[in-house]
């Protein structure tokens, strides 16, 4: 019965995005503010029916009901209480439904915290949400039902993939979803000012704080993802340059590019047909990541069963999303247009460099994750593009990108004066320099210019941070005080805790990709392996091990320094009950130098064939972009946006000397 | 600077940065594609020299035999009509079988022995690589879908 009241739910839940689509437009349209009303209550409603559904879907799982072909094909008896939850967003037709959940749950947060907003682009908001909505309803009802039956139903399931039998996966695809969804806020945003032809700095602010959050899920989920491959794949690698990883990451560009554009759209009223364009193409490739991963095309863990309709539907939404959007700005580009001046070397031109570099790098990861598929598809031949290919596009476009990073907070709006610039900075600049290019001989491998240079840009980029906190904590007497720096806003701290992210992330990237360590041999027990001039390991013992639903063989290592026994690691090899996959669990030692990492291959004779990996500073890479999500909510909640604009602009008519007046300070 | 030089300069700027990106894009592709050949192609040497490229098919039951130290192997890859003996150092992924599909990047040798650096298994117990299937379908042995549990009769 769950599964059927579930069904009932999705389809009211469809009638109400489609109420909210329709009635409030139509309030717009004939100016009638009790439909325009209607907006906010509609989308509750819409997220306690959606809400419904998905706790009948994981009530199904949770209750091991294999009528439920869902659950027959992603469940099993002796699959764990959390693992079942996560089940249910394990398959395609779950992540729909997680996808519309997310949807709906954006749509009743702004319904929630829009009320300052005047009534007309409220209401324009959410119908365009509602509308979204509509297309993934009809798609999750009409090719992909999470709530389809088995006749007769299995006396068992047949299990949930085990490489998705982890803890990441209870977290990683609803932050990922966050984060694709959230950026239909933004997209909503966009063509609701189109429509009213209305991008002034309010505008900006309201969309602001919502794509913060967006991108700071994004990232998380992006982050947590490369975590979870990282020590689940048991390869020790944290970024595969996979179709499947490109998709989540060309929204992350996007967005990065548009949450920068929208700064200058609100101090300085510019950019603004940009912010539009980037807004759309960010939402747009949420679509096309979810077409994507989700239609089969691509193979990978995240690719489920193959149906070409569903693949033919989303390519069609996509397109009315896509094509309907740009005709809609070709319509009203007039509307849109920014003339305030800046000069070759301002925050302005910094900002734009920052959005040029973004894109283009988004174009080149789209054109390597498109172009197999496309000669696939006009039967030319298979091909595949590595990483390889991205390593060699990526690097030279993000090097200029990284060095501007530090100069662009640096500078002030509309112009910078050249000479006085490079004095604030010499400093940074001179000891960033020294520090790199002497960092690599304390290491005892050879000297790696590269390294040198990727330590350089990062700390680059923190000196650059630290330049700026010290200049903000400058008083008028020429004092030093820290507590000065209370008095920033959050989006400054937002942005200095985002940007050392990146400093963090870049000096891990150079350092785990200099400075890595690979052997892979036959290892017995007894045997000890030296690693470095220090460190050794030795195979202690082989141990039998029962899980929940599998039975693994664990084989014990100690960490030796000298003779002395520092650690050890417990690298697995799992094999589950049901699906008899082999699975490597790696055993992995974690500090913030680095890692050690211990995967066991096939046995062979008396022992296993081990792989051993020592990863230094890797940890810095996720540390760096946590810190850059943690970053984007930080400046959410700048005190800024929930001022409201009654005390911000005393009248209607000075809205626009103040937002100009804003543009000179800001 | 005024709107329409502003204008000119974004133009230009943006215009930079995508020839610079092209520029990038067609050396890296020219060099990094990697393309895909089925065991009968190799064996009537359609498969370049000197140059990575895949070969995927079913791994014969029995070929794989393991030097003494367990990390240096070769197998035998085939679409049912030709074979190819593959050489490969290192860990195999735990997907991999005797009799199931597998796809091989690495470069032919002079010798007629192709050296793999990079052994690709499927991720799924019932899933086979595409490239795998591909090879298998051209050669007349198609495989058929992965066993799913039935969607529920429409009539009862």
């Amino acid at each position: 019965m769950t599964a059927e009241l579930g069904h009932l739910a999705l389809a009211l839940a469809m009638l109400s995005g489609l109420c909210l689509a329709v009635f409030p437009s139509l309030g717009v349209w004939r100016r009638d503010t009790r439909l325009m009303a209607m907006a906010s209550p509609v989308a509750y409603w819409q997220l306690l029916l959606v809400l419904i559904a998905f706790v009948c879907l994981i009530e199904n799982f949770i209750s091991h009901d294999f009528s439920n072909q869902l659950v027959a094909n992603h469940s099993n008896r002796d699959l764990p209480f959390w693992y079942r939850v996560a089940a249910s967003w394990g398959s395609h037709e779950g992540s729909m439904l997680l996808w519309i959940l997310m949807l709906a749950l954006w749509t009743a947060a702004l319904a929630a915290f829009s009320g300052k907003l005047p009534q007309s682009m409220r209401a324009r908001v959410l119908a365009v949400l509602g509308a979204v909505s509509i297309g993934f309803y009809l798609f999750a009802l009409l090719t992909s039902n999470p709530f389809e039956r088995v006749v007769p139903a299995p006396i068992n399931g047949r299990d949930l993939n085990p490489l998705l039998q982890d803890p990441g996966m209870v977290f990683h695809p609803p932050l990922l979803y966050m984060g694709y969804v959230g950026f239909a806020v933004a997209f909503a945003f966009a063509i609701a000012g189109l429509i009213e032809g209305r991008f002034d700095s309010a505008w900006a602010r309201w969309v602001r704080p919502w794509t913060n959050i967006a991108w700071g899920f994004l990232s998380l989920g992006i982050c947590l993802g490369s975590f979870w491959a990282y020590y689940e794949l048991g390869w020790g690698g944290w970024w595969f340059w996979d179709p499947v990883e490109n998709a989540s990451f060309m929204p992350w560009l996007t967005g990065t590019a548009l949450i920068h554009s929208l700064a200058v759209t609100e101090k300085r009223g510019n950019f603004r047909s940009w912010t539009v364009l980037l807004a759309i193409m960010s939402f747009s490739l949420s679509l096309l990541g979810t077409f994507l991963v989700r239609s089969g095309v691509l193979t990978s863990v995240h690719a489920f069963a193959t149906d070409p309709t569903r693949g033919v539907f989303i390519l069609i939404f996509l397109c009315i999303v896509i094509g309907g959007s740009l005709s809609l700005y070709a319509l009203r580009a007039h509307t849109v247009h920014s003339s305030q001046a800046y000069g070759l070397l301002s925050r302005e031109s910094m900002l734009l460099a920052n959005n040029i570099v973004m894109v283009v790098a988004m174009f080149a990861v789209l054109l390597g994750t498109l172009y197999p598929l496309a000669l696939d598809s006009l039967d030319l031949g298979k091909i595949s593009v590595g990483p390889p290919y991205f390593d060699a596009v990526f690097v030279p476009l993000m090097l200029p990108a990284l060095f501007l990073m530090a100069i662009g907070p640096l500078s002030r709006w509309r112009d910078t004066p050249m000479l006085p610039l490079i004095d604030r900075m010499r400093w940074a600049f001179a000891a960033s320099l020294l520090i790199a290019l002497l960092l690599p001989f304390t290491a005892s491998e050879d000297y790696k210019p590269m390294t040198a240079l990727g330590l350089w840009l990062a700390l680059w980029i923190a000196a650059a941070v630290l330049l700026n906190a010290a200049e903000n904590m400058k008083s008028p007497s020429a004092r030093m005080d820290a507590s000065r720096l209370l008095l920033q806003p959050g989006s400054w701290w937002g942005m200095q805790l985002a940007h050392l992210g990146v400093a963090s992330f870049v000096m891990g990237v150079s350092l785990v990709n200099s400075y890595e360590i690979e052997i892979e041999k036959k290892l017995a027990p007894g045997d000890v392996l030296k690693i470095d001039k220090d460190l050794s390991l030795r195979y202690a013992e082989t141990l039998q091990r029962r899980g929940p639903n599998y039975e693994a063989i664990q084989v014990r290592f100690e960490l030796l320094e000298g003779q002395r026994v520092v650690g050890e690691l417990r690298p697995e090899k799992r094999r589950y009950n049901s699906s008899k996959m082999v699975m490597t669990e790696a055993g992995i030692r974690r500090s913030l130098l680095g890692d050690l990492y211990i995967a066991l291959g096939e046995a062979h004779g008396d022992g296993w064939l081990t792989r051993v990996q020592r990863k230094p500073a890797v940890n810095w890479i996720w540390i760096g972009v946590l810190m850059m999500g943690l970053g984007g909510f930080w400046a959410a909640g700048d005190a800024r946006y929930r001022r409201s604009p009654v005390t911000r602009f005393a009248a209607p008519g000075l809205h626009q000397a103040s937002s100009k007046a804003e543009g000179q300070t800001g | 600077m005024s709107p329409r030089q502003k204008r000119l300069s974004l133009i230009a700027g943006l215009i930079s940065a995508i020839v610079v990106a092209l520029a990038l894009v067609l050396n890296a592709f020219q060099s990094n594609l990697v393309f895909f050949f089925t065991p009968s192609q190799v064996a009537n040497g359609e498969a370049p020299q000197g140059k990575s490229f895949r070969i995927g098919g079913l791994v014969v039951p029995g070929s794989l035999k393991r030097e003494g130290d367990g990390i240096r192997m070769q197998f035998a890859v085939t679409d049912q009509a030709k074979t190819v003996q593959v050489h490969y150092q290192g860990i195999l992924p735990d997907l991999f079988k005797e009799g199931a599909g597998v796809v091989a990047q690495g470069m032919m040798q002079t010798d007629g022995r192709f050296i793999a650096k990079e052994v690709l298994a499927k991720h799924d117990e019932n899933y086979m690589p595409p490239e795998a299937a591909e090879a298998l379908k051209k050669a007349g042995h198609p495989v058929g879908a992965p066993a799913q549990f039935q969607k529920a009769p429409t009539k009862p």
